[in-house]
């Protein structure tokens, strides 16, 4: 009777993680970095992203400044950025394509054309080619 | 036999959990979470902004050309045919727009018309996106053979035979139009396109500029035409500040369940965000092939390509915008798998009475569209962005409940929502 129950208990609760699944699916995983201040993939770079008033607005186009720094902390002013992301959890892209417009001395780079268009968990990625090699960064947001 | 009774136990345990939630949830009276309160905030009419500038029509905000836009958008001498104007298919009366599948101009278009209402706010009209502004959008039908059916100096001649005066305080004077032919213009029809290239350049760049100024005053009357709070305003402000509900503010168990399915497990909220109920983007939501036969559809596949190269785009000649305050156009998404069939989600202001629903009309009801977003079917080409919701009968209906508590009427000057006296219908 008692492994019956629990195997009943079990069930319901099995039956109530599938009736509600696409909310537990929306929640991002929890052991996340949402770091404003990442170490490159390959370990060449380190980077700051500030978005412009600080805080992620959703639903309107805004600007960030990138700041890049070799792994010893020297700015890195010249380097080819390139900007790309999505929410892992719904399978899509960013709703734009920002780009990194122009730099701006000491190592930060003014990146325009950001936007996220739903709240959730966000991931967005610089691909950095500069003299340190190629390398990329990867910033989680929540929105 | 062992299945059975254990199968019973679970459902009876379940039954008990989801009994016990939701009476815990009445008895404390706590209806909303400080998250989800926030959300009801962002949903809430109150959190949409004043109206920003419009860079690339300096005569948006001007009286005198919204009364000029105001006749234009009556005036159906701005067709091939005489008898249709923009208000034929965007009914003052019926939220700007007609209440079928696919709109009737001059002839059958391929897509359902779409209101009016608040989108001076959208950074991109249309169901593909395919023109950046409000002005940029009033220009493609006229041009359209099935929709308004007629010419670019063809309607500059009207201008200057029916709205000089006007035209002329707002915008300057009219260039001569002497010796133009009453048909031209740069569009598929092969006379008229003839026509339109044996104009000089000189010639024809004038006459675009008067076609985009009839646009901008369109915009400046359509600025105008904007969303009043509905009943789902008045709930959320009421539950904000704490007040008790009045007839005007309440919503009965089945919508305020339909709201929290609405920003909860059915997902809603993820594109109908914002003030507006819309993210301003582009999704594939696997909407099926409409019943007509039509040429195939790819969405913003192809209209992101048209708003770039559009030729009355925010970053063109005839745009009173710099470059740099076309961020949407510059930033825009262009190409990928993800644009084909994506279409724009719509506003939900209003939704209930805008039937039938989706880019051609495919579903005839509120209850299609929902069991449509339950059931997640596969697109007929790109890839649907929906995962199924398992909702029940009942939950469909609360959600339907709830959206039908966000209908309220046109916030307008009262004399913009008919038809001018001088303007023949």
């Amino acid at each position: 009777m008692r492994f019956r129950a629990v195997t009943a208990l079990a069930t319901a609760f099995a039956a109530a993680a599938l009736l509600s699944g696409c909310m537990l699916l929306a929640r991002p995983p929890k052991d996340l970095d949402y770091s404003r201040t990442r170490a490159s993939e390959g370990g060449h770079y380190r980077a700051t992203i500030r978005p412009q008033g600080d805080s992620l607005p959703q639903g309107r186009l805004h600007r960030w400044t990138l700041h890049l720094e070799t792994a010893a902390g020297a700015p890195v002013d010249s380097a080819a950025v390139t900007v790309d992301g999505g929410m892992p959890q719904h399978g899509h892209g960013l709703p734009t394509q920002p780009r990194v417009t122009r730099a701006l001395g000491g190592g930060d780079h003014l990146v325009e054309g950001m936007k996220f268009n739903m709240g959730g968990w966000w991931v967005v990625k610089f691909r950095v080619r500069a003299t340190d090699g190629a390398d990329s960064l990867v910033f989680n947001l929540k929105v | 036999m062992r299945p059975a009774p254990l199968a019973a136990s679970a459902a009876a345990v379940l039954a008990l959990a989801l009994a016990l939630t939701s009476a815990a949830a009445s008895i404390t009276g706590a209806r909303w979470r400080a998250q989800e309160r926030e959300t009801l905030r962002s949903l809430s009419l109150a959190s949409l902004g004043p109206l920003a500038p419009d860079p690339s029509n300096r005569v948006a905000d001007d009286g005198a050309a919204a009364a000029l836009g105001h006749r234009l958008f009556f005036d159906a001498r701005l067709s091939g045919t005489g008898k249709v104007s923009c208000a034929t298919c965007h009914v003052p009366g019926k939220d700007f727009q007609d209440g079928v599948p696919l709109a009737e101009g001059v002839a059958l278009a391929a897509r359902r018309t779409m209101p009016v209402t608040g989108t001076a706010h959208s950074p991109w009209l249309f169901w593909d996106g395919r023109a950046d502004s409000q002005w940029a959008q009033a220009l493609g039908p006229l041009e359209s053979a099935v929709e308004h059916g007629g010419s670019r100096t063809q309607y500059a001649h009207a201008v200057a035979a029916h709205h000089r005066a006007e035209y002329e305080a707002v915008f300057g004077p009219l260039p001569r139009l002497d010796g133009l032919p009453r048909h031209a213009g740069p569009v598929a029809d092969t006379a008229w396109r003839g026509a339109w290239d044996r104009i000089p350049a000189s010639r024809r760049d004038e006459i675009s500029r008067v076609y985009a100024n009839i646009g901008k005053a369109i915009a400046a009357y359509e600025r105008r035409i904007g969303f009043s709070p509905s009943r789902f305003d008045r709930y959320v402000e009421a539950e904000l500040a704490g007040r008790p509900h009045t007839a005007a503010s309440a919503l009965d168990r089945d919508e305020e369940a339909g709201l929290r399915l609405f920003i909860g497990r059915a997902s809603c909220v993820n594109c109908h965000n914002g003030p507006r109920l819309t993210d301003d983007h582009f999704h594939n939501t696997g909407v099926p092939l409409p019943a007509t036969s039509l040429p195939f559809d790819s969405g913003r596949a192809v209209g992101a390509r048209q708003a770039v190269a559009g030729e009355f785009s925010c970053t063109s000649r005839y745009s009173d915008a710099k470059p740099d305050e076309c961020d949407e156009l510059r930033f825009a998404v262009t190409e990928g798998e993800e644009l084909v069939r994506a279409y724009k989600t719509p506003s939900l202001r209003g939704v209930a009475e805008r039937a039938p629903y989706m880019h051609a009309g495919q579903h005839a009801t509120l209850g299609e569209v929902l069991a449509h977003y339950d059931r997640a079917p596969t697109a007929p080409a790109g890839h649907s962005e929906l995962k199924p919701l398992r909702l029940s009968a009942a939950e469909r209906r609360q959600l339907e409940a709830f959206l039908r508590t966000l209908s309220a009427p046109v916030a307008a000057p009262a004399v913009f929502l008919r038809a001018p006296d001088a303007a023949p219908r």
